[in-house]
């Protein structure tokens, strides 16, 4: 019979083969999903997969795209291998773009090298405060930060229209619900002329470079480790872990919360309440794609927003209907998670079973 | 590849504007962004008769292109900008889109760019939007009419100036016809949501309301009031199939006329920015069949309005009318400017409750 | 008083489809698995439901065909999540990108189209009784399903074996297995159930609430019931109560308009969140009564040692 055998470290040669399987098989079902529609697969997969990467706007709108889900998947990365399961990025990302937001605003019209950094202080701060609240309830009343963190994305949602519909409307914008255009003391400066892609990407390729030292020779990074891998071990202490889960909550929490501040302050200009696009919610995906790894990650939030980015061009130049791109993106990301098994996992033919030891078992999953 | 190829040749933005300008035997190619789904029956599937109807209008002449479902958050530039690379005119059809279209036309000074319902022009950016509060009107004088209960129930999805125009338009109108009649307004909070503008729909009938309006844009009120056996009047597109025996009437966006014209200037270099606002008139509003159990002299007073507005012999807005406070808004035979309809941010006399801030 | 039995009417049927979404997901997170995609499932329904229910002339094969797609789509996750190990929360996030746009690739030739809603069953005489009546003997057969469903999984769960073989997988997986168990087959039961059951409540939109097919229209209906869930605290009984605060409170909140009330629906609507997230402190603080509740293994991968 078939059986998966846990590697006891992650292959470094199928790390690399089983994104390209994944694309294969992804490719494959596009070309028939395409051909059953009635449009020219080679064309269609050619211009998703293939034409950002030879266009210079669209590899500097890809940055755009990557900026915040590389990094929001970064600080979740420290959680995720912790066990500390923020899946409310989307939230913390929110409260960030809007206390970011509002430092812009109250600071309307003034000039100052401070304004940004004052503000991305606010967004990093804002993100914390929200993360803040999971992080309490869960080392305080041993309540769940899943459902927390969750649960706070829909409020934080919520107050941004509110607010956005009040105390931050743009007064002279006929009472639309949106504030107004950040002055441009309060924009973030462009990394390359006549685009979108803006200084922020520095910052999240700084913040991968730091969190791979920290994740390889930080004593934090090997709390880490140990937590992920077996919580209850001798001598780590409750205090230790109630650290962990903080430093986990504050790092992703801090990183989702500047990623909105850059999105509000950067490609949008204002607070909208349409902000939140789900980049939150995304990277959750980029982090497990990219395996829990700072340059994984950054990989992954390239293919990422590679997707996003081909599947509009194939709406405008195939005229391809949105769903089709949403159905191919969904079929891509099942293969590249499902395919993943193969690096972690052998896959063996046996007749009769063996045991693999304890601390494994728990182990394997990320 | 010839594709790939291609690209990499225009390389510069500019030049490949050019050719897209150049010469008659070049097609017109015409961009659309829409907010929604095409398929949502309601404000974009609008838009999107008026592609096509640019279509029908210049066949051969003309290529037209879409995106659907473009959020009006940070996507929405790219967006527009991805189109703006291969495209002489480019509609961005949603309030939300105002900003980005403006920064996007700032970087393409040769594309143009029609923004709908919003207020900021440009050199390259025209602004574009319907009087539907004259629709509003008419549907008023129907509803204050036909009412037995004297209720009429308003869903409204956010009190944004185009709304509250709406919800004034149309107590004025039904005022005017019946001193008793009274509003309950809703507010959803919400542009499309089927299952919360239904049950907007259902607590509306419950309080009593006999006839439904709503400033949503799924079919979901219309098919409640058949449900129930209440009229109602459409929102946007032609609701009649949903609400086959109900519908009384439907306040019909018609952007294909105005569509074709711009293309057509584009194709003729005279396209200019401009702001346009047109109604009945021009015919960017219409109002669907009236239905047959709107009483005969009531059907005729309606189609008297929706003509004379069209004609510019009637305004909907003519004074008296108070504010809700009453404080005076216009006088005797006072027209109300375009001014204060734009930004109307109070409800006239009479309506009760009081606007979401 | 007619009007109130009226709102109360209305208030019964809302939260129907939060209903069948939530009582199908406690069984899953009951069973250790964490599906985030609801909403992918739902919405799979509601154009399952929809489309077969106006090309056969069916409701019944309408609602049966939205509970095969929802089970399907959560076979997908099943398969990705119990057999691959992939992880959940991410498996799930994909799962709601590709149900909604596979949904809206399948509705593309349905839009605009519209079915009669179902009939409502008038039971003999019960039905007639002033107040009591219309209140709970004059709804469609779905609304009397739903209820049943959450007794049934109420009873499956507290007084059958294979409820409590469920319990014990989303407990302790390791020791469940130990015992010998079959955790993998356990869970893709359970799944298959939740599926089936975000299929028909996706389904209740398109076919009985607002029998009509628009992209999109189950507007995050999936994640409400994800809270309700939570909510509920893994009790089925209380799933009813958490669907009709969150689903009630925008139905009351909709008539206190009506009747001219100022109320701010925005702040309003974020109560039932906040209220979920102090049911979560209250039943998590104490140890004791958490493992009463809160599967351990929630969300947890289980990999099979053997």
């Amino acid at each position: 019979m078939i059986r998966l055998e846990p590697r006891n470290e992650v292959s470094k040669g199928l790390l690399y083969v089983t994104p390209v399987i994944a694309i294969g098989v992804t490719i494959l079902a596009g070309v028939v999903m395409f051909a059953v529609l009635g449009k020219d697969p080679i064309r269609a997969i050619s211009i998703i997969f293939l034409e950002p990467l030879t266009d210079s706007f669209a590899i500097s709108e890809m940055i755009v795209k990557a900026t915040p889900l590389i990094l929001i998947a970064i600080g979740l990365s420290f959680g995720f291998r912790a066990g500390v399961w923020n899946i409310g990025a989307e939230g913390q990302f929110t409260v960030g773009a809007l206390s970011g937001g509002a430092v812009a605003l109250a600071l309307y019209e003034v000039e100052g090298f401070w304004v940004l950094p004052l503000m991305c202080l606010a967004g990093a701060l804002g993100g914390m405060a929200w993360a803040a609240i999971p992080a309490f309830l869960r080392t305080r009343f041993n309540a769940n930060e899943i459902l927390v963190s969750l649960m706070l994305t829909y409020v934080a949602v919520l107050l941004l229209s509110v607010l956005v519909y009040g105390p931050l409307k743009d007064p002279e914008g006929l009472n639309f619900p949106e504030s107004r255009m950040f002055h441009p003391a309060a924009t973030l400066p462009i990394l390359i002329e006549e685009t979108r892609a803006h200084v922020g990407f520095l910052v999240a390729l700084a913040v991968a470079a730091v969190a791979w030292v920290v994740l390889g020779r930080h004593i934090f990074g090997y709390q880490v480790k140990v937590m992920g891998q077996s919580p209850r071990a001798a001598g780590f202490g409750g205090f230790v872990e109630k650290r962990v889960v903080w430093m986990c909550l504050m790092i992703s929490g801090g990183l989702a919360g500047l990623a909105g501040l850059f999105e509000a302050a950067g490609p949008v200009g204002q607070l909208v309440p349409a902000l939140p696009v789900g980049y939150g919610f995304t990277a959750i995906i980029v982090t497990f794609l990219g395996r829990l790894n700072p340059i994984g990650i950054l990989l992954a939030g390239f293919v990422m927003a590679l997707t996003y980015i081909g599947g509009e061009t194939a709406q405008i130049e195939m005229n391809l209907p949105s769903a089709v791109t949403g159905v191919f993106q969904g079929m891509f990301l099942f293969s590249l998670l499902g395919f993943d098994v193969l690096a972690r996992y052998r896959i063996r033919m046996f007749r009769t079973a063996r045991t693999a030891p304890l601390a494994v078992q728990t182990a394997v999953g990320e | 590849m010839k594709h790939v190829m291609r690209i990499l040749a225009a390389g510069a933005v500019a030049a490949a504007l050019s050719v897209g300008a150049a010469g008659a035997a070049e097609k017109v190619k015409v961009g659309f962004v829409y907010v929604g789904p095409v398929g949502d029956h309601g404000w974009t599937y609008e838009h999107e008769q008026g592609r096509l109807a640019v279509e029908k209008a210049f066949g051969d002449e003309v290529k037209t292109t879409y995106v659907e479902n473009v959020s009006e958050g940070p996507d929405a530039a790219r967006v527009i900008q991805q189109l703006a690379r291969g495209h002489d005119i480019i509609f961005t059809t949603s309030f939300g889109f105002m900003n980005p279209t403006l920064k996007v036309a700032k970087r393409f000074p040769k594309v143009k760019f029609e923004h709908a319902t919003g207020f900021k022009r440009a050199p390259n950016v025209s602004t574009y939007s319907a009087r539907f509060y004259e629709g509003r009107y008419v549907i008023g004088l129907i509803a204050g009419k036909v009412t037995k209960t004297n209720t009429i129930g308003y869903i409204a999805s956010f009190p944004i100036p185009e709304v509250v125009r709406g919800i004034n338009a149309a107590f004025f109108a039904a005022k005017s016809v019946n001193p008793t009649v009274k509003f309950k307004i809703v507010w959803v909070n919400t542009w499309f949501d089927p299952g919360k503008e239904a049950d907007a729909a259902r607590a509306l009938i419950d309080q009593g309301a006999d006839v439904l309006m709503q400033h949503t844009d799924s079919p979901a009120a219309m098919q409640i009031s058949e449900e129930k056996g209440i009229f109602a009047f459409g929102q946007a597109s032609d609701m009649i199939k949903f609400g086959p025996n109900v519908q009384l009437t439907s306040i019909i966006d018609n952007w294909g006329p105005y569509y074709v014209a711009r293309v057509k200037a584009v194709m003729d270099g005279t396209w200019d920015s401009q702001d346009t606002w047109d109604g009945f008139g021009p015919g960017m509003v219409k109002m669907a069949a009236f239905s047959k159990r709107i009483p005969e002299d009531v059907r005729a007073m309606a189609a008297k309005a929706r003509d004379d507005i069209g004609a510019g012999k009637l305004h909907p807005f003519t004074g008296p009318i108070n504010k809700q406070d009453g404080s005076p808004w216009l006088k005797a035979g006072e027209t109300a400017s375009d001014s204060d309809l734009v930004g109307m941010n109070f409800y006239i006399e009479g309506v009760e409750g009081s606007l979401p801030k | 008083m007619e009007l109130a039995v009226l709102i109360l009417q209305g208030i019964i049927v809302a939260p129907i489809p939060l209903v069948f979404a939530a009582i199908g997901e406690l069984v899953v997170e009951r069973s250790g698995v964490l599906n985030l995609g609801l909403e992918g499932m739902m919405i799979l329904g509601a154009i399952a439901g929809f489309s077969v229910a106006l090309d056969s002339g069916s409701l019944v094969a309408g609602i049966a065909a939205a509970a095969l797609a929802g089970a399907i789509a959560a076979g997908i996750f099943g398969i990705l999540t119990q057999v691959l190990l992939s992880n959940q929360v991410a498996t799930g996030l994909a799962l709601t990108i590709f149900g909604l746009g596979l949904a809206a690739l399948w509705g593309q030739g349905y839009s605009g189209e519209s079915t009669a809603p179902l009939a409502k069953i008038h039971i003999f005489l019960l039905s007639d009784i002033p107040i009591a009546g219309p209140l709970l003997f004059a709804h469609d057969p779905l609304v009397y399903l739903a209820f049943a469903l959450v007794a049934g999984v109420a009873w499956f769960l507290s007084k059958t074996r294979a409820g409590l073989i469920l319990r014990a997988v989303g407990e302790n997986h390791d020791a469940a297995h130990a015992i010998g168990y079959n955790v993998v087959a356990v869970r893709m039961a359970a799944l298959l159930f939740g599926g089936a059951c975000a299929g028909v409540g996706g389904a209740y939109l398109s076919t009985v609430q607002t029998p009509f097919w628009v992209e999109n229209m189950t507007a995050g209906r999936g994640w409400i019931a994800l809270a309700i869930v939570v909510f509920a605290s893994w009790r089925p009984g209380r799933v009813l109560v958490g669907a009709y605060l969150f689903g009630g409170v925008t139905v009351a909140q909709l008539h206190a308009q009506g009747f001219g009330i100022d109320i701010d629906a925005q702040y309003l609507s974020m109560l039932p969140y906040l209220v979920t997230i102090l049911v979560l402190v209250l039943i998590s603080h104490n140890k004791a009564r958490v493992s009463l509740n809160a599967p351990a293994c929630l969300a947890k991968p289980f990999f099979a040692p053997s």
